[in-house]
């Protein structure tokens, strides 16, 4: 069962790369998250036992993120239909935004989406450190051509960062798993297994100096491919310059894979009493990436750029839940659940508004609510939500994380972070309206009416349901999921 | 015995890396490093040879030494450049600052020691030299390629860490990085490859469109 | 000083002041073999100086008593050098604690003399020439320093007799990578010191890439003689300090010994004859480059013995 998750996308995107029959790629690519999708519900059902000496197994967080992946996986996949066709009939010469791919292109770029499915479900399966670094790295690699599929030297620009940046930070990462692995050394010489189960329960006899060099080089490498700050650099770039439906990958599935990373280590260092230096860290991280949004949101004049840096805030509010510990755990894995939902609906439209306006510059884009009232509504909801306002699922864990760091008695710290989501609410509210509302016109002046934009329900349904799903979970939390994310913040 | 020559040896390309500016020769050096780290574990674990050691020995040196040289002066004949432009910091600083990481590297190694469980006491230093390198390598050169060689230099300093501790990991992980970091270099291949093609040029100083 | 001990520091003073030109005549003729040429026979260097010390001299007029007497004194400084070297299993004649800093130091004196006796001619030329030689020298005195602070090191003993007398095979065992480090780096300095390939050709005449040769354009007979003279004497001095390292033989016999090291010397004006031949003059911006990393592999020769 755990094999056919992993290898079936895998073996899917193999024949994507064969064939060149372009409607069978599109539908290659759907029954691939369609089946993915059904496994995941199955492994709901009855938890598959482990396999490889344990190293593949299914446990509460990597069931939290798998779902996630597979969800959104499948939307984006249904809405590619409808972004393929654009592509296809769009002969407008805006060159710089959408260059029309070659074939070769089109099945390297769903294959590629195969692969990368394939790799993010190792990630969430995986229960040894080095195989989960593989499985990390795997993800960056896999997504790189994803990246520059417009072939502009804007988005090599953004590729090449991207993998860089990304493959350094991952490089550390390993250097910090050998750390850990000599951390985890037992007295008399023998290696402990890096099983995470193992791990957890040595973890008291681990050499504290060797394991917090450790977790600060896997923070700082996963942290580098989760988008904390100081290591964000590539996200705005590869976030905005990627086509729309890789966006929306990008935020919602692989940040929250590199989380788990980090998620993993944290929990040892607590089993072996670092837990107040690792929450330390962790709420240095989170403030900084708050700080960092905060600036660059204020006075963007690219919506994607924007979108990017709201994903370095929420990746920062992450980790500031981690940081306060407590409740926080269960407020952080929740918010990870609704960031994802929200922002990859908002890249989704981000993407429906590019193909119409041409152009990703915020002030070219006026007045979409009158162009399309469903695009227009659609805009103003997901910047609700993604702002944290109730009754949208953000506010809830939003909420939770902030309560969790009054609760821990870091007064200074929570008031902060409540200080920079005001800013930022404000530099995006700025962006947001602007662009959704109408300039306001002379009397005297002749009004054209603009023609009403081309929006395909395959693009259009998709970003509805996620939007639908984040205000379903602000309002009620179906029990198995809460029981879930409760499962993850007891251990 | 041997080990230790072998360290010094990949110390040496670390530090003939940093003082040279011709790309064709950066590449030749960076194989050869990579071809010693492959031949590590056979050295290491010379007197209890098997059939995993020897295949992971030779896949190393192939790969190391003869595929990625091959991919990487496929990339520099299509871009058309074989010397590095004059860096951020000139050749004279940059042996100048192996010198000094060279001596940090060592007194680490003194600091963080690791006795009995790691194999030479030269692992730390060489390894940590080698993260340094590295990483000043991608920081400081212009060309494109040159950060790929300053990636694989990172690679192989943290792959020598890893080596060198008793018994760190299974073939299936050795056999995964080592798959990693040849996907990682085919693809960063092919990006500086399609980056010559669209932009006429692999400075990536002259990267710089993207910004607030 | 018992008489035995007389007697070896007299032949050792007496072989170098003897033999050095040798050493010349050496490189000469294996550039000439490489070249397939016959080349020039071996004791040409002395045909050399004798031919020159029957000549007239001439003396250019802006020249003043510096000119007239820096050959001379630069020649009783280096053979005040030669008494601290020791030649073979002869011991110096003066050796002292620390006598390794004062060779350095009697070299860069040397060089001293002879730049500004190149400056007082006055010639733009000579100008050029020693600027350019103060700072390959600037560059690459740490390199030697650090060298023969690596041999101090290894040998645990601070006087060029002493580590002579101390390397042995053992040493090469224990400290082979080391030792290997510190000759490379005392080859290239020696190749640098003599105005050697790559850092200099000492056969070319073209004036904007000589360095040592344009120093001395000036001096004439037996002022000329003296400086051949004295460039056998440095190339002699930094192949005995490299020799001993090359072949730390002891054995009781002091002939055996001796002819051990005289082809240890042979060998390095062969290593450096090869050198000339086979390799092109580095740019005059690559030999700080080039010198920097001499310094480099003398400072990881040390920082191995810490381990090692």
């Amino acid at each position: 069962m755990i094999w056919a998750l992993i290898l079936l996308p895998f073996g899917l995107g193999v024949c994507a790369l064969l064939t060149k029959n372009q409607s069978l790629q599109k539908y290659l690519l759907f029954g691939g998250a369609l089946s993915h999708l059904i496994l995941t519900i199955s492994v709901w059902q009855k938890p598959p036992p482990a396999v490889l000496w344990g190293w593949l197994a299914i446990d509460p967080p990597g069931l939290l993120f798998l779902t996630i992946t597979c969800l959104l996986f499948l939307l984006v996949s249904i809405y590619e239909f409808g972004y393929f066709e654009h592509l296809e009939n769009d002969t407008e010469e805006n060159m710089d935004v959408l260059i029309f791919p070659s074939i070769h292109t089109k099945s390297l770029f769903i294959g590629c989406q195969l692969f990368f499915l394939s790799a993010m479900t190792l990630v969430t399966l995986s229960q040894h450190l080095s195989l989960m670094w593989v499985a990390i790295e795997a993800t960056t690699l896999a997504s790189a051509p994803l990246i520059f599929f417009h072939s502009s030297p804007r988005s090599l620009e953004a590729t090449w960062k991207y993998l860089l940046i990304c493959s350094v930070g991952i490089a550390l990462a390993l250097l910090g798993t050998f750390f850990l692995s000599i951390a985890a050394t037992k007295p008399d010489g023998s290696q402990t297994n890096l099983v995470f189960g193992n791990l957890l329960s040595n973890a008291d006899h681990f050499n504290s100096q060797w394991l917090k060099a450790a977790f600060i080089l896997m923070v700082v490498g996963y942290g580098t491919k989760m988008g904390l700050a100081p290591m964000h650099t590539w996200l705005p770039d590869a976030h905005s310059e990627s086509p729309s439906p890789i966006s929306a990958l990008l935020s919602g599935a692989l940040l929250n894979c590199a989380f788990l990373g980090i998620f993993r280590v944290y929990e040892i260092c607590h089993k072996a009493n670092l837990g107040a230096f690792a929450n330390d860290i962790m709420l240095a991280l989170g403030i900084v990436s708050l700080v960092v949004a905060a600036i660059f949101i204020l006075g963007q004049s690219d919506y994607k750029r924007l979108l990017a840096y709201s994903s370095v805030e929420h990746m920062g509010l992450l980790a500031l839940g981690l940081g306060f510990g407590g409740i926080g755990v269960f407020g952080s894995m929740l918010h990870a659940l609704n960031h994802s939902i929200t922002k990859a609906s908002l890249f989704l439209l981000a993407g429906i508004i590019l193909i119409n306006y041409h152009s990703k510059k915020a002030s070219d884009v006026q007045g979409i609510l009158t162009r399309s009232k469903a695009l227009g509504l659609l805009w103003l909801f997901g910047f609700l939500s993604i702002s944290g306002s109730p009754p949208f699922g953000l506010f809830l864990s939003e909420i939770t994380i902030v309560k969790s760091g009054f609760d821990q008695g870091r007064f200074i710290i929570a008031s902060l972070s409540l200080g920079l989501l005001v800013i930022i609410f404000i530099g995006m509210a700025t962006v947001f309206l602007n662009m959704t509302q109408p300039q306001p016109v002379l009397k005297s002046e002749k009004i054209h009416t603009p023609p009403p934009l081309r929006l395909k329900p395959s693009m259009l349904y998709p970003p509805v349901l996620l939007l639908l799903l984040s205000l379903v979970l602000g309002i009620y939390l179906p029990g198995w999921m809460k029981d879930l994310l409760v499962n993850i913040a007891r251990q | 015995m041997k080990v230790q020559l072998l360290l010094i040896l990949v110390l040496l390309t670390n530090l003939k890396l940093l003082g040279s500016s011709r790309l064709g020769s950066s590449i030749r050096t960076v194989a050869i490093q990579g071809s010693l780290l492959g031949l590590l574990p056979l050295f290491i674990e010379l007197d209890s040879l098997n059939w995993r050691v020897m295949t992971l020995a030779i896949g190393t040196v192939f790969l190391k030494g003869f595929v990625f040289a091959n991919l990487l002066f496929r990339a520099i004949n299509v871009a058309n450049v074989n010397r590095e432009v004059q860096p951020f910091a000139g050749y004279v600083s940059s042996l100048l600052y192996g010198i000094v990481a060279l001596i940090v590297s060592f007194w680490l190694g003194q600091i963080l020691n690791l006795g009995q469980l790691s194999y030479s006491p030269l692992i730390i230093p060489v390894s940590f030299f080698g993260i340094f390198s590295g990483l000043f390598l991608i920081v400081s050169r212009r060309r494109a390629i040159s950060q790929v060689l300053g990636f694989l230099v990172l690679e192989n300093g943290v792959f020598t860490f890893g080596a060198g501790i008793i018994k760190m990991t299974s073939l299936l992980v050795e056999i995964g990085i080592l798959l990693d970091v040849f996907v990682a270099i085919l693809v960063m291949g092919i990006t500086v490859f399609r980056i010559s093609q669209e932009c006429d040029h692999i400075d990536t100083d002259k990267l710089i469109t993207l910004k607030d | 000083m018992t008489i035995s001990i007389l007697l070896k520091t007299t032949i050792s003073i007496l072989a170098s002041l003897i033999l050095a030109p040798i050493l010349l005549g050496i490189i000469n003729r294996v550039k000439a073999g490489f070249a397939g040429r016959v080349g020039q026979p071996l004791l040409q260097p002395y045909y050399d100086i004798f031919k020159l010390l029957k000549k007239g001299l001439v003396y250019s007029t802006t020249t003043s008593w510096i000119f007239r007497w820096g050959t001379l004194v630069s020649l009783a400084v280096i053979v005040c050098a030669l008494l601290i070297v020791p030649c073979g299993p002869f011991p110096a004649l003066i050796s002292f604690k620390g006598d390794i800093f004062l060779l350095v130091y009697l070299m860069g004196v040397v060089r001293f003399i002879t730049v500004i006796s190149a400056l007082d001619t006055g010639s733009s030329f000579e100008g050029m020439g020693s600027s350019r030689e103060m700072f390959f020298s600037a560059l690459a005195e740490p390199a030697l320093l650090l060298a023969l602070m690596g041999l101090a090191k290894v040998t645990d003993s601070f006087s060029l007799t002493s580590i002579a007398n101390t390397l042995s095979a053992t040493n090469w065992f224990n400290n082979g990578a080391s030792l290997a480090l510190l000759m490379g780096t005392l080859f290239i300095v020696l190749l640098s010191e003599n105005a050697r390939i790559p850092i200099d050709d000492p056969n070319t005449h073209l004036e904007l890439t000589m360095i040592h040769e344009v120093m001395v354009l000036d001096h004439s007979g037996p002022d000329f003689a003296v400086i051949n003279y004295i460039s056998a004497l440095k190339l002699w001095i930094f192949s005995a300090i490299i020799a001993p390292v090359l072949f730390p033989i002891h054995t009781n016999n002091i002939i055996a010994d001796f002819s051990v090291w005289l082809s240890g010397m042979v060998l390095i004006s062969i290593a450096v004859g090869i050198v000339e031949s086979s390799m092109a003059r580095l740019r005059l911006t690559v030999i700080p480059q080039f010198l920097l990393g001499a310094t480099a592999l003398a400072i990881t020769a040390i920082v191995l013995t810490w381990i090692g």
